[in-house]
């Protein structure tokens, strides 16, 4: 069987299962969804979207997509892969299942549990009709994949005028009681008026079985909210990601995303904002550190819509090896969005002869009263700057390491929450392979 | 403590040094002046041992040792310094973990302990009062955003820090104010005892007259033309460098 039709074969007996407390709706969305996959397929390298990116050996494997799980992972295993330092809400899955032992959910004054749960009960049910599958991208076939078996995931709802007084994370183990994995969360999160929240997203797998995870997230942002989001992207060389993330945002809000990606074999990203209001902000960075034959790509996407918002994009990869970056950041400036401030930086190094990076700014701005910008640059490490510290009696290894921590220092800077960018900064150090001797 | 013999450089295939003899012994200060272009900056680097200058023919010798095969940060480690001309900029590195950090990657290669949290506070602190540096500045990323002023205030800084046998100031008064100018100088002189050597690179014999040489060595098309001592810099400052060639 192709990895198609077990999809679709998968798809049936979901579809059988449903319930009749499940909402209707959903239901009726899961179908069209799958119908709409059927359709396109995978995307292809014909696809502009994904020209430089290749799924082909990806999709060869017989990817289970409900792997039956027998959850003995305990916390001493997987420690290091939470943020351990500090308080936080955790929601955590292996192999796409719940886990309440690692999880430490809550119901008051604000809602962080499970998707699965927001489905079921009718409590949920507005918040759900009103926003579940209203951002995520209809015509996109990965998305409507993940949409057709959107079953569990973290679900977020904070109310208006709340603060959220400590990080959210959410954190996703693949093990290895089954081989070939395909794991396909469904992220809600919905941020009310005056409302802020911070969250710590990770995927990781804990065995080298081959692990496809096919993530989406609907974020919605309302009026005057705040959501600081980050990605953490370190996972085996068996594991790869297709990481779909949707944002709507109401006037004034505020939404950064903070995407860092360090491992796996194939990651990418499709991020888009989408403003519904003035004075809105979106914010985007990211950090791209690979070897081997890795590759990371990011496709983002802010659609100004409304006069008066600004965005700000900062993507920096370093490329050790034969790894790939691909950089595809577009921005749209519609007739009505008139003084938009919108800028875009990408800056890529190129460690070896091997490692290449494709970066495409793509601009499309209709309105004339607006201030734009995108730089990209691809080099190579400053010569002189290694000279410089070697001078100094700092050796090569160690010369280049500050060299590059230096480079991606400013999107580091961006970094809200200490704990975690101390730990950022330690996974970057271990990628250097050095040993600096204090915390940069 | 430095011997540099018939020294021939190039970069990509073009010679720059063409064949220069000095002799540096500890306690004394030497000045190179030339015109642009005449080598002075290329001489300090391949002292340095900067990879992209071939030395095609001669060579540097630090008390007995050939410098030949080593690497910047071996001549470091050795007690070479070199204080740039343009300072890199380092963001996200304080200049008190960058000075750390160079302090103590020497200590490693000379196979003494790391330096205590203690000691290095002490040492800046005594270091920083003499250049008259503002503590709050130590916590700043390197370089970033000085002005270049600061940025040569702070090389002086680091030279005081690593305490270098031999020191290479290559046009340490450029971009300075004659206040700054006065304190930079100042902290080198305290810096100098009879044990280490200073080599000042200039321009200009406006530095001369606050780092005293023991020795001018006037550099044109990558050879020494006319060595004397600090009178010559001040005959180079009235007739030039034409009378020279």
């Amino acid at each position: 069987m192709s990895l198609t039709e077990h999809l679709t074969a998968a798809f049936l007996a979901f579809e059988n299962k449903f319930s009749a407390e499940h909402n209707e709706k959903v239901n009726e969305i899961r179908s069209n969804a799958f119908t709409h996959f059927e359709k396109m397929g995978f995307p292809s390298k014909k696809d502009e979207e994904w020209k430089y990116t290749s799924l082909k050996s990806l999709l060869k494997h017989d990817f289970k997509v409900f792997p039956k799980v027998q959850n003995t992972t305990e916390f001493k295993e997987v420690k290091k892969y939470f943020l351990h330092e500090i308080d936080t809400y955790k929601i955590v899955f292996i192999d796409g299942v719940y886990s309440s032992f690692l999880s430490e959910t809550t119901h008051d004054g604000f809602d962080i549990c499970l998707l699965s749960a927001a489905l079921a009960k009718p409590k949920y049910k507005m918040v759900i009709d009103h926003y579940f599958n209203k951002i995520a991208k209809k015509e996109d076939s990965i998305t409507s994949l993940n949409t057709a078996f959107s079953k569990e995931g973290a679900y977020i709802n904070i109310p208006k005028n709340t603060v959220v007084p400590k990080p959210v994370q959410i954190l996703h183990f693949t093990t290895g009681t089954v081989s070939e994995v395909l794991t396909q969360p469904r992220n809600l999160i919905v941020v009310g008026e005056n409302a802020h929240v911070q969250i710590v997203e990770r995927h990781q797998s804990l065995t080298d079985n081959v692990v496809l995870t096919n993530s989406v997230t609907e974020i919605f942002a309302n009026k005057r909210s705040i959501i600081d989001y980050y990605k953490i992207q370190n996972d085996l060389k068996s594991a790869s990601i297709i990481d779909n993330t949707y944002i709507k945002q109401a006037q004034q809000s505020v939404a950064s995303v903070n995407t860092f990606s360090f491992g796996g074999n194939l990651t990418r990203n499709n991020l888009e904002f989408y403003h519904e209001g003035e004075y809105i902000t979106s914010n985007l960075n990211g950090i791209t550190i690979i070897k081997d034959k890795q590759l990371v790509d990011n496709h983002t996407l802010v659609n100004h819509k409304f006069p008066n918002c600004e965005s700000h994009e900062l993507y920096k990869g370093i490329y050790f090896d034969a790894s790939t970056g691909v950089f595809n950041g577009k921005v749209i400036v519609e007739k009505e969005a008139q003084k938009t401030n919108a800028f875009q930086q990408n800056d890529s190094i190129l460690i070896d002869d091997k490692a290449s990076v494709n970066s495409k700014p793509q601009l499309e701005i209709f309105a004339d009263d607006v201030k734009c910008s995108h730089g990209c640059t691809i080099g190579q490490l400053d010569e002189d700057a290694l000279f410089y510290m070697r001078s100094r009696g700092i050796p090569k290894k160690e010369a280049k390491a500050l060299l590059l921590y230096a480079f991606a220092n400013d999107a580091l800077e961006k970094i809200k929450i200490p704990e975690l960018k101390t730990r950022i900064t330690k996974i970057i150090s271990n990628k250097l392979d050095v040993n600096l001797g204090f915390d940069i | 403590m430095l011997k540099i013999k018939n020294l021939h450089a190039n970069i990509n295939d073009k010679e720059i040094l063409k064949g220069i003899d000095l002799d540096i012994k500890a306690g004394e200060v030497h000045a190179i002046m030339g015109p642009n272009g005449s080598g002075k900056s290329t001489l300090a680097s391949v002292i340095a041992g900067k990879e992209e200058y071939e030395v095609t023919k001669g060579n540097v010798i630090l008390n007995g040792e050939d410098l030949d095969d080593m690497a910047p940060d071996e001549r470091a480690h050795k007690g070479i310094f070199l204080s740039f001309q343009y300072p890199v900029e380092i963001p996200g590195v304080s200049v008190t973990n960058f000075i750390k950090t160079a302090i103590n990657e020497t200590r490693k290669a000379n196979k003494q302990e790391e330096i205590s949290a203690k000691d290095l506070l002490k040492k800046i602190r005594e270091k920083a009062e003499l250049l008259e540096i503002d503590r709050k500045f130590l916590s700043r990323s390197l370089n970033e955003g000085f002005s270049g002023g600061e940025k040569k205030r702070n090389e002086i800084f680091q030279m005081a820090m690593l305490e270098p046998k031999l020191a290479i100031l290559d046009e340490t008064d450029s971009g300075l104010d004659i206040d700054a100018l006065k304190i930079v100088a100042n902290g080198v002189n305290k810096l100098k005892n009879k044990d280490n050597a200073i080599i000042v690179i200039t321009h200009y014999q406006r530095l001369l007259d606050y780092i005293i040489p023991d020795y001018v060595h006037v550099l044109h098309q990558g050879k020494i033309v006319k060595s004397g001592g600090k009178e010559l810099a001040l005959e180079l400052e009235e007739k030039g460098y034409d009378w020279l060639k």
